[in-house]
Parts: C-alpha cells; structure tokens; sequence
C-alpha cells in the first residue's frame, strides 16, 4: 500500500492565480483597486469594501511568526509527529497557515513574532506549497 | 427579541451518557426527545416546530414522527443549538409555531451511524489549512493560544487550573465521566497532544444527547416543570478557518453574541449567579469570560486559578464538570444549556444556592460561531 499522502490542495478558478504563484516561487496576494486593502484567502472582489476590482501581486514572502501548535497526536496522513502548525504574519498584512522548515519543532526555537522568509514546498507538478524558514540576518 | 416571553419547559439528556455502543447516532436523538417529552408532560403530536444540527430536521422528525409547521435546521457547530434556542423563541414569539423540540446527539466515541465530517480539497480549508497539517479539532483549536498567552501573559500553570477547577465540579456530579481529583502537576504531566495543550486540558470525546422544549411563557405556568424563561440572546459567526480569525486575542463571534444577549436580558455582569462558557478546550473559558465582559482578558488566568469559579466561589463556572469532565460528544453546546436549565430549576447535582440568573456561552467550530443565552427563574 502506498504512503499516506499529505492532503493536497485542489485549486478553484478563484484561487488559481494563487497556486500558478506558488509554483513559479511566487507568493501572491490581492490588493483591492479602490480601498487599497490587502486580503487572503483569495477571491475576485475585496471583503472589506466589495469593490470587484482587484489586483494580484508578488508579496515579499517576509513576515514573522503570529502562533502555532506542536501538534503530536493524531499526525496527519504524510506528517511525522511532532510538526508545528503556524499561522504566519505577512509583512503585507493578511495571516496564512503554513508550516516552519529549517527549524527545531520545539517551543524554545519556535519563537513567536520571529522574523520568516517563504520557501516554496513543491508536492507535484500540479502544487507547490508555500512554508517559511528563519529568516537570514 | 422581548425578554421572558418564552420559557424551556421540557429538558432531558440521553438515559445514558458516555460510551453507549448499543445506539445509533438517530436513536440517541430520540432517546433524548422523548425524555425531553416526557419531562415536559407532552404527547409527539403537540410538537409544531423543531431544530437540529448536523442531522436534518426531515431525518429525525421522519424518524419521531413530528409534523412540523417550523422548522430550523441550522448547522454552524457545538453552539448550534444556542442559536436554535434564539430562533425558536423569535418563532414562537411570531406565531409561527407554539411548542418547539430541539435536539442534539452524537455518536462520538462509539461512530455508529455517525455521518462523515470531511474538508473537500477544494474548499478554501482545503486549500489553506489542511495542507499543512490540521487534523481534527485537537490541532486547530489551540492554535491562537501562544498568541493569547504572550498578549495577556497567562501562564500554563493557570490553563491547568482551568480542567482541575472543572474536575472539582465534575466531582460532585454522578454523571460526569471524570469525576477523580486532580493537580496542576496532573494536567502538566499528562500526554501531550498539541502543544501548549497537554491531554487533560482537551475535552473528552463521548456518545450522548440532550433535548429541549419550548413554548410562550404564557402557557409554561401549565407545566409540570419549574419555568426557565429565555431572558436574552445573541448570535454570530467569524471564519470556518482559525488562521483567518481577526485576531487571536480574543473572538469576535463571542464579542458580537455575549454583549447581545446582555443588552437584550437587561442586565449587568454582576447579576449572573452561573456561568457556563462551552470548553472544548482549557483556553475556551479565559477568552469567554474577557469577551462577554466579565473582566479584562489579561485578568481571566488569575481569576481562575485563585479559585473563584471553583465551588463555592463568586462566579461558579461549569458546574457539571464542562466538556473536559463530564462528557463531549463533539457538539457539547446542548449539555451546556441543559446545566444551565438544570441551575434555574433549582436540580442541579452541584446546585448554587438560589441562583436566579444563568448565562450560557456557546462557541461553533474552532471559534467560528457563537451563541449566547441568558435564563432565568424569575419572570
């Protein structure tokens, strides 16, 4: 039997852009036309102030480390307990759930507000996931 | 919504709570409505209206055989049946229908007949969230808790006294599932499931259900039970994505629901005689007991921990033992307001003496939704 896989996502043809990004090393985000807000997860119109138009773009991949679990049981099919679960804070402003790589899973490297850098996490030719590291410097 | 215009008149758990492998996940539902029936003196046919979560309202009014003229099937997690209680007052209030069953049960630990929970990988959970390793509720509802902890500097120590205060209630209580003492040493020596959260401070998973009547606080003088009028209420969602959530350092379903209910029953913090604040998990009741405006957040660890929601104390807090001593069947929101029903009727096993006014604080999904009830025994 094969090894459980780690569940992979399945792109919308909102989100598409988003994962098209991923896969050429490229987070992107969405800032709206009118109000100038910076929002995630992505969707085709702004969720503050509704306008339709809107603009994707290269975030930096800079942001810093908002909380997290070190989850130890149940791991999830393709993880090896313990991994900590992040939640990262984009230098831009939107949160995203991600995981830190090049990182001891302890609580004492895990420092929370932790300056992070993306990376990018390829699971097949389809998706590429994007994680964080330290970030250098 | 007017205050004390409805009132719960029938209140039942299942026979059994706990681990009961000889029912399905329906027939816990029926068990525990026709307890609620039987409580309340009535016959099935004179139930006009019903809500459930999760279930249809067709599958178990198909199984009971009701004949609704209202119905409400309002799925939005563990607090759903807060916000049942909410509709069906507004309901019976508009005419729409006059006495209104609500149940819950779950088969949680025993799985039979149990439907499926899964995240389509096209969602945007599935995108966003489960790719990077979320899985069940254990590894997603403590994810603000660090965040909340340096914010407000609450110590470890403190989300420990949380499941030993609530192990003491738990004591008193014949049916709670966990009823041994235990220490702070206890809760931080135990498994580790998902740090910061160690097993003790996660709730129990458990087979069970609960069912509420309810009609005009008119017709409830003509009932065998004691009233329990709907004094206030509130309602609301945030985000089926914890990392999505405004901010972690406190909810804003509880801050949107909580002061609703106040604003509606008309009355001030210290008027509240009991308190149940739903605890899937230790930190449930410290974001609670800040974001209904009991105090500040930063106060919330302290006032746990120096003992003040403990029996005996000036705030007694989830008096049957909550979801991490007495029992969780994964939607606990149910067991919460049957307490709460049980402290207005004056029956509770670890009853507080002439309490008059209870709050009851649901949360749905991992801080997702929220329902907020305020009873009382007085009219």
């Amino acid at each position: 039997m094969a090894e459980p896989q780690r569940a992979r996502p399945k792109p919308t043809p909102e989100t598409q852009h988003f994962w098209d990004g991923t896969k050429a090393s490229e987070l992107r985000l969405q800032r709206c036309d009118a109000c100038a807000h910076v929002y995630f997860p992505p969707r085709p119109f702004c969720p503050s102030c509704a306008h339709r138009k809107v603009t994707t773009f290269k975030a930096s991949g800079k942001g810093t480390l908002y909380s997290y679990v070190i989850n130890h049981r149940p791991a999830a099919p393709g993880f090896t307990a313990p991994y900590a679960i992040a939640v990262v804070e984009l230098e831009e402003g939107p949160r995203m759930m991600s995981n830190i790589i090049d990182c001891p899973q302890t609580p004492e490297a895990l420092a929370l507000d932790m300056k992070l850098e993306v990376a990018f996490e390829q699971l097949d030719d389809k998706i590429t996931l994007p994680v964080f590291r330290p970030a250098k410097g | 919504m007017r205050r004390n215009q409805v009132a719960v008149v029938g209140a039942a758990e299942t026979t059994e709570l706990g681990v009961i492998p000889n029912m399905s996940q329906i027939q816990l539902h029926a068990d525990a409505a026709l307890n609620a029936i039987a409580d309340a003196g009535l016959k099935l046919s004179d139930i006009d209206g019903f809500a459930t979560a999760v279930e249809s309202p067709q599958q178990v009014c198909h199984y009971l055989g009701i004949k609704p003229t209202w119905v409400d099937g309002t799925s939005v997690g563990g607090c759903s049946f807060m916000l049942h209680v909410r509709h069906a007052a507004a309901a019976i209030e508009a005419g729409l229908c006059k006495t209104v069953l609500i149940t819950h049960a779950e088969s949680g630990k025993s799985m039979i007949g149990k439907l499926p929970r899964s995240i389509p990988a096209d969602s945007l959970q599935g995108q966003f969230e489960a790719p990077f390793g979320v899985y069940g509720p254990p590894s997603m509802f403590p994810i603000p808790v660090l965040r909340f902890m340096k914010t407000y500097g609450i110590t470890h120590e403190q989300l420990s006294m949380v499941a030993v205060v609530q192990r003491e209630w738990a004591a008193k209580n014949p049916r709670a599932m966990m009823k041994d003492p235990i220490t702070v040493a206890d809760v931080l020596n135990s498994r580790m499931i998902a740090y910061p959260f160690r097993l003790l401070q996660c709730c129990l998973v458990t087979d069970g259900g609960g069912a509420l009547i309810l009609t005009s606080a008119d017709r409830a003088k003509d009932f065998p039970r004691k009233p329990v009028y709907i004094m206030g209420t509130g309602e609301s969602v945030e985000t089926p994505m914890v990392s999505q959530m405004e901010t972690f350092n406190s909810s804003r379903a509880f801050k949107v629901a909580g002061p609703l209910a106040f604003k509606e029953a008309g009355i001030a913090h210290k008027d509240v005689d009991h308190l149940m604040i739903y605890d899937a998990f230790a930190h449930l009741p410290l974001f609670g007991l800040g974001d209904l405006g009991f105090m500040p957040h930063e106060e919330t660890g302290k006032f746990i921990a120096d003992g003040n929601t403990r029996p005996g104390g000036k705030l007694p807090l989830n008096t049957n033992g909550g979801g991490l001593s007495y029992m969780h069947s994964g939607m606990y929101g149910m067991y919460a307001l049957q307490e709460s029903v049980r402290q207005m009727r004056g029956i509770a096993p670890a009853q507080v003496p002439n309490a008059k006014i209870s709050v009851c604080h649901g949360v749905g999904g991992m801080f997702a939704a929220s329902g907020t009830i305020i009873f009382t025994n007085e009219r």
